[in-house]
C-alpha cells in the first residue's frame, strides 16, 4: 500500500480479528465485542507510523493487547512483520517475538515496578532479549538512552518516582528500542505528559522512524498528534474500523460520517466550532452489540439497511477504505 | 528504617521473650516438668522466682520452658504455613483459569470448616497419646488457608499491572517475574500473615491444652494453665501458678499483635512514599 | 468584578510547606467564561479551590483574600471568609470526576433535594428539577437513576445541571470534560456556554486542553509554577500572546490540517520545593537575561485588559 519496489513486508495484517468480553454474573450477562471483525492489511517497504484513533472505549487498547499477546483473541488472526502474533497457526518463539514488537504504555509510572531501578529493566532487556554479555549490555543501554536524549549516568540506580513523566516515558522508549524491534506499539504514550513537553516525545518518534528504522503503531484519541506523525490512519468505533487510509487525506477530507463527527468535535485552536446540536450517544454498551452498522443510531444519513447489515469496506480511488453503505 | 512506636514496643516484647527462651534454659539443668523436685507451695523467693506449685515444680522455670515450647511450635508451624500459602496463593493468582478455581474451592473449604471443634474431636480421640509433632501438623493443615487467600488476591491485582508486561517484554522468565516483580508487593502481607499465624497457633494450642487435649506433660503456656486449673490453684491460694502464665500469654500476644499491626503501618507508610 | 487579592496558598506535607499559588493578584470582570490554563503543578486547581472556599487541611490560605462582588441577604460582602454560606446557591463547583462526587447508593434526585431551599417541599423542588433537566435537553428519567446506571457523559451533564440549578453567580469547573470523549465533551461545553449566555454569570474553567479554551473561554488566565503569567481576552492571548511561555505553549500544539513542524518546550517547570528567584520561566526562556534571573516580573497591563508578567513584553 505504501511505496513500491523491493522487500515489501506485511507490517500489520489482521484477519477477522475478534475479541469478545462477557461481563456480569449469572443473571445479567452483557457481551461486549471490543474488537469486532477487524480486517487490516498494511504493507510497506519502509518504516511507517500507523495511527489508530477513536474515543475511549472504542476498542483500540484491546486491539493493542491482542497484538501484544497480553490477551487471547476470541477468533481471527493477526500478523505483525510476517510473524503470527494472534490466532491459530505456527507461533514464533518468544525470542523472535520480543525482537519484532515492543510496547510503550500510557502511564510511565505504572510501566515500572516502584521496587526496581529503571535501568534494571534496560539491562534485563539487553541481556535476555539481545543475548548480550553484561559489558555489551551497558553499551546497548547507552546507545538506546542517547537516542532518546538521555544519559546513562542520569538514569543509573534511580527509581521510577525520581523521574518526571516525560523523562520516564523516554526511558520506557529506550527500553523498547534496545532489541531494535520492527515495530513499537505505543498506547496513548503522551496523554499523561504535559502539553508543552508532549511534542518532544512525538518528534522523537519521527526521529526514531528515520534513524532506528522503527515502525510505530500510534494509538491515541488525540487527532492532532495523530495527524502530525501518522502515515496512515485507522479510525475505530465500538470495535469496528470505520475508515482507513492515508492519514492526511482521511483527516482533512473525512468520508465516513463518524470521522466527520469526530473532526467537527475536536476543539481546534484555529477555528471555532459550529454550534449545531450533535447526536449524543445513548446506551453505549448496547451499541457494541448491534448487528448492523454500530454508528447507525447517531448517523445523519442512516437508513434501514444500516440497522441490519454491517457495511463492508468500500475501496475509494485514493486507496482508502470506508466502511459505509453510502460511501 | 523509621520504626513507629507500636512496632518498637512489640519487637521489644518479642525480643525479651525470644532471647529469654533461647538463653535462659542454659542456666538450669533441672527438668522443669519433673514433679516433686522441690518442696511444694513455696512462696516467691530468690531461689524460686515465682515460687513452686502443688506438684513441686518451680513455676518460673516451668514458665520459661513453656514459653520456649509455645514459641517453637508457633514459629515452626507458621513457617510451614507461610511456605504453603505463598506457593498456593501465588500460583493460583498468577496461573488463573481452572487451576485457580479448583485451588480456591479447596482453600475456601479449609477456611470455612471450623477448626476448633474438629481439633477437639481429634484431641478427644487421641487423648493423652498425642504426639507434639502431630499437633503441629494438624495446626499447619488448618492454618495455611487464610494467608493463601490473601496472597492470591494480591497476585491477582498485581498480574494486571503494566510493569508485569514490561518485565515480560524485557525477556524476564516467569520465575523471574514472580521473584522480582510480584514478591516485593506481596512481601508485606506475608510478614503480617506470619506473625498472625504465630498468634493463632499459640492460642489454639493453649486452648486445647487448657481443656486437656494437648500433650500436657510437655510444658507449654496452655499446659501450665491446665495443670493450674486441675489443681484448683485459685482456690488454694496458689495465685502465682495461674496468674503468671496468663500474664505471660497476654504479654506475648500483645507483643505479637503490636508487631503485626506495627509492620502493617510501616508497610503502608512505605507504599505511600513510593 | 471578582477580585483576587494577592493570594498565597500552600500545602502542608511531611516534607514541609509547598506554596502552590504564590501571589496571584488579579481583577476579573464578571459575566465571562474565564479559562485557567497551565500544566501540572502550576497551581490552577489550587486556585480554583481557593476561589470555591474549599480551604481545609492540608491546604491553607497563607495570605490574601477573594472578593466575589456580591452580597448576602444582610448586605454583607462575600469574601473568602464567608463564602461557604453561599455554596450551591450563589457559587457552585463542577468536579472532574462525577463518579466520586455522586453518592453511588443514592438516586440522583435525592442528591438534588439534599441542598434545597427549606421553604419549599420536596415534591415541589423535584418538579422544578425535572423541568429544568428537561430544559437542558436531558431525559428527565435520568434523575431517578443511580449514578452507575448513567454513562459518563450523562452523569457529567447531570453534574452541570446540579451546579447550575440555583443559577449561581459563579461556577467553578475543574477539568469537567477531561475524562470524556471528544464528541460528548463538545456537547457539555456547548451546554455550559449556552447556560452562561442565559444566566450571564461567571464561569471559571480549569483545563490543560488549550483547544477547549480557544473554543469557549472569553478570557484566559495562564499560570506557571504557582504564578499568574498572562491574563486577557482569549482571542488576544491566543493570537497576540505577550508572555513567551504562552507563545511557546500555543505554538507547540499540532492541529489537524497544519503540516508545520512543532517543537516542544525544552526543560521542565521548576520544582516548587526549590528556592525560586526571579522569573520562574527564565531557565527555559529564549529571551531570558540576567535581569530575568534576578528580578521577578510583576503582572502589568500592557494593552487594555491584557496583562503579562514579563520584562520583555515590548521587544517580542
Amino acid at each position: 500500500m505504501m511505496g513500491s519496489g523491493y522487500m515489501m513486508k506485511t507490517v500489520l495484517k489482521t484477519d477477522s480479528l475478534k475479541k469478545v468480553y462477557k461481563l456480569g454474573g449469572f443473571i445479567r450477562r452483557v457481551r461486549i465485542d471490543a474488537v469486532d471483525d477487524v480486517n487490516l492489511d498494511i504493507k510497506s517497504d519502509q518504516p511507517i507510523i500507523i495511527g489508530l484513533v477513536g474515543e475511549s472505549g472504542c476498542g483500540k487498547t484491546t486491539f493493542a493487547k491482542v497484538i501484544l499477546r497480553l490477551v487471547e483473541p476470541t477468533s481471527g488472526r493477526a500478523i505483525v512483520y510476517d510473524r503470527l502474533v494472534a490466532g491459530k497457526g505456527d507461533k514464533p518463539t518468544k525470542q523472535e517475538l520480543l525482537a519484532t514488537l515492543q510496547p510503550i504504555f500510557q502511564n510511565p509510572y505504572e510501566a515500572f515496578s516502584s521496587y526496581r531501578t529503571v535501568d534494571s529493566y534496560l539491562r534485563e532487556t539487553a541481556v535476555r532479549v539481545n543475548q548480550l554479555s553484561q559489558a555489551e549490555a551497558v553499551d546497548a543501554m547507552e546507545e538506546a538512552l542517547t537516542s532518546v536524549g538521555l544519559e546513562y549516568g542520569d538514569v543509573r540506580g534511580k527509581y521510577p518516582n525520581q523521574f518526571s513523566g516525560g523523562e520516564l516515558q523516554r526511558v520506557s522508549i529506550a527500553r523498547a528500542l534496545i532489541p531494535h524491534p520492527n515495530i513499537i506499539i505505543a498506547d496513548e504514550p503522551v496523554s499523561m505528559i504535559d502539553a508543552s513537553l508532549r511534542m518532544n516525545v512525538i518528534n522523537l518518534f519521527l526521529t526514531l522512524k528515520q534513524e532506528y528504522e522503527t515502525s510505530f503503531l500510534y494509538i491515541t484519541h488525540d487527532l492532532a498528534t495523530a495527524y502530525y506523525i501518522s502515515d496512515c490512519i485507522a479510525v475505530m468505533y465500538r470495535g469496528c474500523i470505520v475508515e482507513f487510509g492515508d492519514a492526511k487525506a482521511v483527516l482533512t477530507d473525512p468520508q465516513h460520517p463518524y470521522t466527520k463527527l469526530l473532526l467537527e468535535s475536536i476543539p481546534l485552536t484555529n477555528r471555532k466550532w459550529d454550534e449545531e446540536q450533535i447526536a449524543m450517544s445513548g446506551i453505549e454498551i448496547e451499541e457494541y452489540q448491534f448487528e448492523g452498522c454500530k454508528f447507525c443510531n447517531r448517523c445523519p444519513i442512516a437508513e434501514d439497511i444500516c440497522n441490519h447489515q454491517r457495511p463492508d469496506a468500500v475501496r475509494k480511488e485514493d486507496g482508502r477504505d470506508v466502511y459505509c453503505h453510502f460511501a | 528504617m523509621n520504626l513507629n512506636l507500636r512496632l518498637k514496643i512489640g519487637l521489644t516484647i518479642l525480643a525479651i521473650f525470644t532471647l529469654g527462651s533461647v538463653f535462659l534454659p542454659y542456666f538450669t539443668d533441672v527438668d522443669p516438668s519433673a514433679q516433686g523436685t522441690y518442696y511444694r507451695r513455696l512462696p516467691m523467693s530468690r531461689e524460686h522466682l515465682l515460687g513452686t506449685n502443688t506438684l513441686g515444680q518451680d513455676i518460673f522455670w516451668f514458665l520459661v520452658f513453656a514459653v520456649r515450647n509455645s514459641l517453637i511450635l508457633g514459629v515452626g508451624v507458621s513457617s510451614c504455613t507461610v511456605v504453603i500459602s505463598v506457593i498456593v496463593g501465588l500460583s493460583a493468582g498468577l496461573i488463573g483459569g481452572i487451576y485457580d478455581r479448583i485451588v480456591m474451592v479447596v482453600t475456601d473449604s479449609f477456611i470455612a470448616i471450623p477448626s476448633f471443634p474438629i481439633l477437639i474431636v481429634l484431641g478427644t480421640l487421641v487423648r493423652g497419646r498425642t504426639n507434639f509433632w502431630l499437633l503441629g501438623l494438624i495446626l499447619v493443615v488448618f492454618g495455611w488457608a487464610w494467608t493463601a487467600r490473601t496472597v492470591r488476591s494480591m497476585a491477582l491485582s498485581i498480574r494486571e499491572r503494566e510493569f508485569i508486561s514490561t518485565a515480560r517484554f524485557s525477556g524476564t522468565s516467569t520465575l523471574g517475574i514472580i521473584l522480582k516483580e510480584v514478591f516485593p508487593y506481596v512481601y508485606a502481607y506475608i510478614v503480617v500473615g506470619f506473625i498472625n499465624s504465630i498468634l493463632f497457633v499459640i492460642n489454639t494450642e493453649a486452648s486445647l491444652a487448657v481443656i486437656g487435649l494437648s500433650k500436657v506433660e510437655i510444658p507449654t503456656l496452655g499446659s501450665i494453665i491446665f495443670w493450674a486449673l486441675n489443681y484448683s490453684a485459685m482456690f488454694v491460694g496458689q495465685y502465682t501458678w495461674i496468674v503468671a502464665p496468663v500474664v505471660a500469654t497476654v504479654l506475648l500476644f500483645l507483643g505479637l499483635f503490636l508487631t503485626s499491626t506495627g509492620y502493617n503501618e510501616l508497610f503502608a507508610a512505605r507504599r505511600g512514599h513510593s | 468584578m471578582i477580585k483576587l487579592n494577592n493570594i498565597v496558598a500552600s500545602y502542608t506535607t511531611v516534607r514541609g510547606q509547598v506554596t502552590a499559588v504564590d501571589g496571584v493578584n488579579l481583577h476579573v470582570p464578571s459575566g465571562y467564561i474565564v479559562g485557567i490554563a497551565g500544566e501540572s503543578g502550576c497551581g490552577k486547581t489550587t486556585l480554583l479551590r481557593v476561589l470555591y472556599g474549599d480551604v481545609s487541611f492540608p491546604l491553607s490560605l497563607k495570605a490574601g483574600s477573594v472578593q466575589y462582588g456580591f452580597c448576602n441577604d444582610d448586605g454583607e460582602e462575600a469574601t473568602s471568609s464567608n463564602i461557604r454560606q453561599h455554596w450551591f446557591k450563589r457559587i457552585s463547583y463542577i468536579p472532574q470526576s462525577s463518579m466520586s462526587s455522586l453518592n453511588p447508593v443514592i438516586r440522583i434526585r435525592k442528591q438534588f433535594v439534599d441542598f434545597r431551599d427549606s421553604k419549599k417541599g420536596n415534591a415541589e423542588v423535584l418538579a422544578e428539577v425535572r423541568a429544568y433537566v428537561k430544559d437542558l435537553g436531558l431525559p428527565p428519567e435520568a434523575i431517578d437513576a443511580y449514578p452507575h446506571q448513567l454513562s459518563g457523559g450523562m452523569r457529567q451533564r447531570v453534574m452541570v445541571a446540579m451546579a447550575t440549578f440555583f443559577k449561581p453567580d459563579i461556577i467553578l469547573a475543574d477539568e469537567p470534560t477531561t475524562a470524556l470523549d471528544v464528541v460528548v465533551q463538545k456537547g457539555i461545553l456547548l451546554l455550559l456556554m449556552n447556560l452562561q449566555e442565559q444566566m450571564k454569570n461567571t464561569i471559571f474553567l480549569v483545563t490543560h486542553d488549550m483547544g477547549v479554551h480557544y473554543q469557549i473561554a472569553h478570557k484566559m488566565l495562564i499560570m506557571y509554577a504557582a504564578k499568574a503569567v498572562e491574563f486577557g481576552d482569549s482571542d488576544a492571548v491566543f493570537e497576540e500572546s505577550l508572555h513567551p511561555y504562552t507563545r511557546m505553549l500555543i505554538e507547540s500544539l499540532p492541529t489537524v490540517g497544519d503540516d508545520r513542524m512543532r517543537q516542544g518546550v525544552s526543560g521542565r517547570p521548576p520544582s516548587l520545593w526549590d528556592d525560586l528567584h526571579g522569573c520562574r520561566f527564565a531557565p527555559r526562556c529564549l529571551l531570558a537575561t540576567e535581569l530575568c534571573r534576578v528580578e521577578e516580573p510583576a503582572l502589568k497591563e500592557y494593552k487594555p485588559g491584557h496583562f503579562a508578567a514579563c520584562h520583555y513584553v515590548e521587544s517580542s
